[in-house]
């Protein structure tokens, strides 16, 4: 048995260098060799009552799949990862760890904790790397439809697929993956990878259909002429906007479009057909994952950029690590500040963002407390462009043609912990049910519906 | 696959082109849109559908030269395929209860109401039609409109085909002379739909307008194509493509239709050369 290691400290993470990296589109971190790999997994304690693994969504075995790293046995900590998740690549880079696995690691409580998310990606882009074949399950002979190729029908579509069931995927857009491929940029998650997973599930027999728009090219009740169940992860839609004056001048974008036409169609690249915005100065409202992604895509495109929040830096919603490489890239913000207003010159053209300061009143509903506007704080950003990253809505198109599907006031669709909706056989999970979540929330939905799914096509055998 | 079956060239600058799409076909209704891509690096093109056959599982398309992406389309042959073709989307038009309808179409936009007509009629609808064009060089589906429409007026801006003048000219002779409609339907560019509105309001006629807004993913992602209608946001993917023109902030539109008109330069010079090339050949 190796040794245990009594590093307080986590292994760094070896990152491309900043003022390089904001110029490119590449991976800004680079990963775990083996050496570090095995170092840092020996500063696991093991522990038996497994603290981490309840604080994961999905339940991956972490000590289990450590232990296997210790050993230096990475196809078996594939293997273990892969009793839990079907996309351990993503997960290890986009997880926020932090406020979960890791956050309940015991050797957080002196010093860092665990790293966990590292090791997870290790593990899986060395698996990769070693062309590891993926096995083909036996099939039962069922059928499932599952519509968005998003993280939860992705890990739904696994997991049945591991079952034996024989799953088609119905993605709208051209490419399958969903946000991980139109709304993550390329430095965060190399879309090389998304490609990889989705392959390992195409290995495993599953379907992909792109170009299949629910409740447009079909129905979900046409579905069931030829599928027994249906899983619905149509995911997040609209883009919210904050309603106030000139939101819809030239220069004024959803984080949503933004980052579509640069991850999904390289509206960057010198060779695409799509243009995107050229700013100089751009105000990225929002302090979520979203925001850091869109702020960071526009200073790779050459703008001076400022993230806009309404709360303070505690509260910020982004994963700590994506808010310090914005930090590191160059990225300005502006804490307990609100927009009011986007002015625009005559041709309506963006020529800056009215604010308000804000300060930090009582604790809202979501224990948060909320931000009350400082009388007579008005002050003017300059800015050519204005991206909203305030959140979506669900996509209504589902809702909207699917007779019996129950949705609530805000029409996230009504499903259960086990992602039943209000008609028999159609499951739902992910930010179509949640409202704008995370990757992992939506794989462990997925996950879970995979399970309710298995359970309710048995009952009817 | 989604191959090119049939590719016709309408005018110097139209190209119509059948392409074989099951799926999109078997639901396609008037007034929606599809999504196409032209090669794996192209834009996603919103288009028309201007006519569909469920049993042969194919949808027409018309679409004008414009820019770098409609001309890597219009390069494409009779036997080749479009990368992708996503569709219907948005809503279908609204002829329920329809018995006499105005319907108003200008330049490329006649696509869009040429399928209104045809679904008007089946339903036994009274048709005026009412299409204008700049020129005779431009003129598209004028005998299409003609055997389809109860009346047809056709205009042109300088007089070299029909009447002189812009659709608005026999609207409003026509209105004026007190006949009433059900419903006015106008597609064509902005400030043509803009003014249809302007001439119907008086009238106090339903009028309605097909958007044209820049779209990516068409499917209610991005929030590309909102369009204010009435004071309120709405999006013409999944919540139009038709609206009351009455209510439609036709200005706001104009504006943003041009968000992308400094970047899409050189593009186009780009696909230009191809093009060139390609019809050179063809001919």
């Amino acid at each position: 048995m190796e040794s245990y290691n009594a590093d307080p400290k986590m292994s760094p993470m070896p990152v491309l260098d900043p003022a390089e990296r904001s110029k490119n589109f590449s991976e800004v971190a680079l990963g775990y060799d083996e050496e570090t790999a095995v170092a840092e997994a020996r500063r696991c304690l093991g522990c038996k009552a497994r603290p981490c693994v309840s604080g994961c969504p999905v339940g991956v075995p972490i000590p289990e799949f450590i232990a296997c790293v210790k050993a230096g046995e990475f196809g078996k900590a594939y293997a273990k990862l892969s009793e839990a998740t079907s996309l351990p690549a993503v997960c290890g880079r986009v997880c926020p760890q932090e406020k979960q696995c890791e956050a309940q690691c015991v050797r957080g409580r002196k010093g860092d904790p665990v790293g966990i998310g590292r090791l997870e990606r290790f593990v899986a882009d060395r698996h990769a790397e070693e062309n590891e074949k993926t096995e083909r399950p036996q099939t039962n002979g069922h059928r499932v439809a599952v519509v968005g190729s998003g993280p939860a029908g992705l890990s739904c579509a696994g997991d049945l697929a591991k079952m034996g069931y024989a799953v088609t995927v119905f993605e709208a857009l051209h490419a399958a993956g969903g946000v991980l491929v139109y709304g993550i940029p390329e430095f965060r998650l190399p879309k090389a990878i998304v490609r990889r997973e989705i392959d390992g599930l195409r290995t495993m027999g599953v379907e992909i259909v792109t170009n299949a728009v629910a409740g447009r090219s079909f129905t979900v009740e046409e579905l069931f002429g030829r599928y027994e169940a249906v899983f619905l992860g149509t995911g997040a839609g609209l883009p919210n906007f904050m309603d106030i004056p000139g939101e819809n001048a030239k220069g004024v974008f959803s984080a949503n479009e933004y980052l579509t036409r640069i991850n999904l169609m390289k509206a960057n690249e010198e060779d695409s057909e799509t243009p995107v915005f050229r700013a100089e100065r751009v105000a990225v409202v929002g302090g979520g994952n979203v925001a850091m992604d869109a702020a960071r895509c526009a200073r790779r495109l050459g703008a001076e950029v400022t993230v806009v929040y309404r709360r303070s830096e505690e509260e910020l919603p982004a994963r700590r690590e994506e808010a310090e490489h914005a930090r590191e890239e160059g990225v300005g913000f502006r804490y307990l500040t609100n927009p009011v207003e986007i002015l625009t010159d005559a041709e309506h053209n963006v020529t800056g963002l009215k604010c308000v300061k804000m300060r930090l009143g009582e604790a809202d509903g979501s224990g948060r407390r909320s931000p009350v506007a400082v009388e007579g704080s008005e002050f003017t950003l300059a800015a050519d462009c204005v991206i909203m990253a305030i959140g979506t809505s669900p996509n209504p198109l589902v809702a909207r043609t699917t007779e019996g599907l129950v949705t609530d006031g805000r029409g996230r669709i009504a499903a259960d912990g086990e992602g039943q909706t209000s008609l028999a056989g159609v499951f739902a999970g992910g930010d179509a049910v949640t409202g704008s979540a995370t990757v992992i929330l939506a794989m462990g939905a997925g996950k879970r519906a995979a399970r309710a799914i298995d359970n309710y096509i048995r009952s009817r055998a | 696959m989604y191959t090119i079956l049939k590719k016709e060239a309408l005018n110097e600058f139209t190209v119509r082109m059948t392409v074989s799409a099951p799926m999109a076909a078997h639901r396609a209704r008037a007034g929606q849109f599809v999504i196409l891509r032209a090669d794996a690096r192209g834009e996603r093109i919103p288009l028309t559908v201007a006519g569909y056959d469920r049993e042969a599982g194919t949808v027409d398309v018309i679409f004008q030269i414009v820019g770098g992406a409609t001309m890597s389309l219009a390069s494409k042959r009779e036997g080749e395929a479009v990368e992708d073709f996503a569709g219907p989307l948005g809503v279908p038009t609204r002829t329920d209860g329809l018995k006499k309808v105005a319907v108003i179409g200008g330049g490329v936009g006649c696509a869009i109401a040429l399928p209104v007509v045809r679904e008007l009629r089946a339903q036994g609808a009274d048709v005026l039609s009412v299409i204008g064009f700049r020129t005779k060089g431009l003129v598209i589906l004028e005998e299409e409109f003609r055997a389809l429409s109860d009346r047809c007026v056709l205009v042109t801006d300088d007089a070299s085909l029909g009447e002189k003048g812009n659709v608005c000219a026999p609207l409003s002779r026509i209105l004026a002379a007190g006949e009433q409609f059900d419903e006015v339907f106008a597609a064509g560019p902005l400030p043509m739909m803009k003014a249809v509105a302007e001439t119907t309001r008086p009238y106090a006629v339903k009028t309605v307008a097909s958007m044209n807004p820049i779209m990516i993913d068409g499917t209610g992602m991005c929030g590309c194509c909102r369009v204010t209608v009435g004071g309120e946001r709405k999006f013409a993917c999944v919540d139009g493509p038709e609206f009351d023109a009455h209510l439609i902030d036709f200005d706001e539109a104009m504006l943003r239709l041009r968000t992308y008109a400094p970047f899409e330069a050189r593009a186009r010079e780009r696909h230009c050369n191809l093009f060139r090339m390609r019809s050179e050949e063809e001919s």
